[in-house]
């Protein structure tokens, strides 16, 4: 089972994650990361590396949380592979200190 | 011009900063060189065999050997065969990879005695690295003590209790397997100097401890945390100590009788190794939390624990370089931002740490490809022109040659490694290592 990028990421994108993740296992959109579940290797790198905790491992998604599995499955078949940092989103900054980070 | 660089050392810190220089928009060429007959470094010789998904970080690594201007030379140690010196002649910048080869001693009376370990050794012995591959190991204890939080620890505690059929399928030394079969451990206690919150372990090997078959893990005396270590800590820090406190408070059931157990210990110094020759138990010294950040202080109570063997797993350390400054104290090339920094306080022209050698034996593997994306890109900025050619990797070839040096390229270990897979899958292992240099310099005869 493999890690997952929460809904913290949305509006920040700030890709450390990539920076961090040994094998290149984040695809990204305009507004988010993703993670491919079947190239994860659940090393947990990325969770200290995120500024604002969206990187999270399966085992701490509480029931309700459950359907970021899927959603990172499809994002990441969905969206081009990334292998460097790339500009955090215009406003990151303040929703990071939104969300209390 | 095309900016020629020479990494030293083949594990997580090479590759990242061979790629990160691959990818940086620019005509590069890379030549990674390694001491031995094979590549990946701590991804072969350090990530426990029963972890595969983690030793799958090697296909990114193949996928990097793969790239434009890369080419790896195996069997080349620098310091013997070519100079840190040569190498700067023949190359517009060095980027040193070269990782940790030495470790934290405990620095106690009988840490000498027959019995006490140290992790370097041992998680190379059971992963099969040539350097000790050959040592003798008795592993027919009941009880036994590894010292030290961190994951290495966790690992030897694994690697000691899993059951046989789970190792043989894995790469794990067929050596080492041997010797494994013949254990009759019941107890291990994992002894930390300070308490749970300083752990450097990570939640997924810590909770990992619980779904070993036949062990039960317990933590029989698990100290209240007070408020202000907690207050220290950054998010991610604050996000894993939290994680692991609450696995830890899952182990509270004591033992049944004739379990076995791992039992975690917090806040206990050892003092001194009893036995001779060999051991027969560990004193130590129960401790308490001072200042900040915290330091553990002895409290005068001590304890003693019958154990035949101590692991000794308090972190790595890296060994100076010749010809190189070195930070003593923190076992580091000095560096700054990746530049090596000389005696007079200035950057060393074109001379670049990355890895463990650069910030010490922390973080796990990703942790080195933004540490080696960060010394590149300092690289990078230095030197944004070359300014003379240099005769990069057909000079150092020539004069490897001319020493009669036998240099291996990237395609002699994928015949290496397919050779090895072969020989495992008689087995049903995923692979069977070849343990000594000479054999795997014999395996590209066959």
């Amino acid at each position: 089972m493999p890690h997952v990028v929460t809904g913290n990421c949305e509006g920040c994108r700030f890709t450390d994650c990539v920076e961090s993740c040994p094998v290149a296992c984040f695809h990204a959109d305009a507004q988010r990361v993703y993670i491919d579940p079947d190239v994860c290797t659940d090393c947990g790198a990325c969770i200290p590396a995120c500024p604002v905790n969206a990187c999270v491992e399966d085992f701490d998604l509480k029931p309700e949380e459950q359907h970021w599995l899927g959603f990172n499955a499809a994002g990441a078949r969905a969206h081009p592979l990334i292998r460097s940092r790339q500009s955090p989103l215009p406003g990151a900054e303040g929703r990071r200190s939104d969300l209390g980070f | 011009m095309v900016l020629k660089v020479a990494v030293v050392g083949s594990g997580p810190a090479g590759f990242y900063a061979a790629e990160a220089l691959l990818g940086a928009g620019r005509a590069v060429e890379v030549d990674l060189l390694e001491r031995l007959p094979v590549p990946f470094g701590l991804v072969r010789y350090g990530v426990a065999p029963d972890h595969p998904k983690l030793k799958a970080v090697a296909s990114e690594f193949e996928r990097i050997a793969g790239l434009p201007g890369f080419a790896w030379h195996g069997n080349v140690e620098v310091g013997r065969d070519v100079g840190i010196g040569e190498l700067r002649g023949l190359y517009h910048a060095v980027v040193l990879a070269s990782g940790c080869d030495d470790e934290q001693k405990l620095g106690i009376p009988g840490e000498g005695r027959n019995g006490v370990h140290g992790a370097r050794a041992f998680v190379g012995w059971y992963n099969g690295h040539p350097d000790f591959a050959g040592d003798p190991y008795d592993l027919s204890f009941e009880e036994a003590c590894i010292v030290g939080h961190g994951n290495v620890a966790i690992d030897i505690c694994r690697i000691l209790a899993k059951p046989l059929p789970d190792l043989a399928a894995t790469d794990i030394s067929r050596a080492a397997l041997a010797t494994l079969a013949g254990r009759r451990l019941r107890r291990i206690h994992l002894i930390g100097r300070r308490g749970p919150v300083q752990a450097s372990f990570t939640p997924r090997e810590l909770r990992e401890l619980e779904s070993l078959d036949g062990w039960q893990v317990h933590a029989p005396d698990l100290p209240d945390i007070a408020a202000p270590e907690l207050a220290g800590l950054d998010p991610a820090a604050a996000n894993r100590v939290r994680k692991n406190l609450e696995t830890l408070a899952r182990w509270q059931t004591p033992p049944a009788a004739n379990a076995r157990v791992i039992s975690l210990r917090f806040l206990l110094a050892p003092t001194r190794v009893e036995g001779d020759p060999a051991v027969t138990a560990l004193c130590l010294e129960r401790q308490r939390l001072q200042g900040d950040p915290p330091r553990a202080v002895g409290s005068g109570v001590v304890e003693r624990i019958p154990c035949q063997a101590v692991f000794r797993s308090i972190g790595y350390r890296g060994r100076p370089l010749a010809g190189l400054p070195w930070d003593t104290r923190r076992g580091v090339l000095p560096n700054r931002e990746g530049r090596v920094i000389g005696d007079d306080g200035n950057p060393l022209a074109g001379l670049y740490a990355s890895g463990w050698i650069k910030r010490g034996a922390n973080g796990i593997i990703g942790t080195n490809r933004a540490d080696s994306i960060a010394t590149v890109a300092s690289l990078l900025v230095d030197i944004a022109d070359p300014p003379d050619p240099v005769d990069g990797r057909r000079g150092l070839l020539s004069l490897l040659h001319a020493r009669g040096c036998r240099t291996l390229g990237f395609a002699d270990w994928t015949r290496i490694e397919a050779q090895e897979r072969q020989r495992g899958e008689r087995l049903g292992a995923s692979a069977c290592k070849f343990l000594a240099v000479d054999e795997m310099l014999a395996a590209l005869e066959a």
